[in-house]
């Protein structure tokens, strides 16, 4: 595929993201706080984010296996995670999160927790693919092209 | 240390339990060119500090810093910490007479009109909610350098250069006031100018922090969901 039409299908394919709500302008933030001296922070991030929601929905799913769930325990999980992805623009995920919480002590918590963990496999696998993309544009030789706003 | 305003950057301590919190603050504050210091927690940030309450520090592994020598010119604290809160050392940091004068701005990713009054009754500068934008930190470089005049100032009496009479008139603090004043105003204009400068760059999101001032947030009621307003804002934008 030709450099120019990598570059355009990231462009598309990152707008998307935004378009669909998976993303929203916090991410934008994360790319501006990238530079020449910090060249992967936005990856590094998300990367830290990753690693911080696969132990908190592994924890989730164990306390809510409980017999006897203890809500207490649950609530702060879910604010980390709500934090965590509000700090880098996971837009949905943050949103199942705040749904989860006002629903966390009535009964249907275990679709809380799958909405959630919908929303979180679905924005990783759409950042996973645009590393990919960003990372075959490097490997060409090309530059990743600045996000446009006002789309 | 004594070097001019121009010359060293400001220092802020960031306190965060949050890894991933703590790297964004820490980019931050770097793009904002801050020299910055991270801790995950309102005990460490004090340890920084120097102010270890009522333990004496015999431990060699003790930082060996003492308040003198750390300068740090604002405390950017999240709310909601385990064990201590950044209310909590708001709280803490007032009440010490070393560290009383240093700016101290709380973050936090709830937007409870009740804490975000009760923190600025204690004497936080700024309540910025989480997630916190570069264009948030420019509302700091004002109170920084106030703070900074301030030990400036503070370094001057502690040196004083010997007048005829050989005294240190009692009248120098209000003077002191004065001048800080009159030079944190000259330095506010220029900090503002730069600040204009930095918004022209991003300008979109200029309009965003307008509407999202978290003072007219307690006015206005604005719900808890930011971000989709914020999106609306730049597909709105020319």
């Amino acid at each position: 595929m030709e450099l120019v039409q990598m570059q355009k299908s990231l462009q598309d394919y990152t707008k998307s993201l935004f378009l669909e709500g998976v993303l929203d302008s916090q991410f934008l933030q994360l790319q501006q706080l990238q530079d020449e001296s910090n060249p992967d922070f936005v990856s590094q991030v998300v990367t830290l984010f990753f690693q911080d929601s696969d132990r908190i929905l592994n924890d989730l799913s164990l306390s809510l296996d409980q017999q006897v769930v203890d809500f207490k325990k649950v609530d702060p999980h879910v604010h980390q995670l709500k934090g965590s992805s509000s700090s880098i623009g996971a837009q949905r995920v943050k949103n199942a999160c705040v749904v989860f919480r006002s629903f966390c002590e009535q009964q249907n918590v275990e679709a809380c927790l799958q909405q959630v963990k919908q929303e979180y496999y679905l924005v990783k696998n759409r950042l996973e693919t645009l590393f990919k993309l960003e990372q075959q544009i490097v490997a060409s030789g090309g530059m990743i092209p600045a996000m446009e706003l006002g789309f | 240390m004594g070097m001019a305003a121009a010359e060293s950057q400001f220092h802020v301590l960031a306190v965060d339990d949050s890894f991933l919190d703590r790297k964004l603050i820490e980019r931050l504050l770097q793009k904002s060119s801050c020299q910055v210091t991270t801790v995950d927690s309102g005990y460490k940030a004090l340890e920084f500090l120097g102010l270890r309450q009522g333990i004496e520090s015999n431990d060699p592994n003790a930082l060996s810093t003492s308040p003198q020598e750390v300068e740090v010119n604002l405390i950017i604290t999240d709310y909601c910490m385990p064990g201590m809160t950044g209310y909590d050392l708001l709280k803490k940091l007032k009440e010490s007479s070393a560290f009383k004068n240093i700016p101290v701005v709380i973050m936090s990713s709830e937007n409870v009109p009740a804490r975000i009054s009760r923190c600025l009754e204690e004497g936080a500068e700024e309540f910025f909610l989480k997630p916190v934008r570069l264009a948030d930190l420019n509302k700091l470089k004002p109170h920084m350098m106030k703070s900074k005049l301030n030990n400036q100032k503070l370094e001057e009496i502690e040196e004083p250069s010997k007048d005829e009479n050989g005294t240190v008139a009692a009248a120098v603090e209000p003077e002191i006031k004065d001048s800080a004043e009159v030079g944190s105003k000259i330095l506010t204009l220029q900090s503002e100018l730069e600040t204009k400068q930095e918004l022209l760059q991003v300008a979109q999101q200029e309009e965003q922090t307008l509407s999202n001032n978290k003072r007219k947030s307690l006015e206005e009621g604005l719900s808890t969901d930011r971000s989709r307003p914020r999106f609306e804002c730049i597909t709105t934008a020319v």
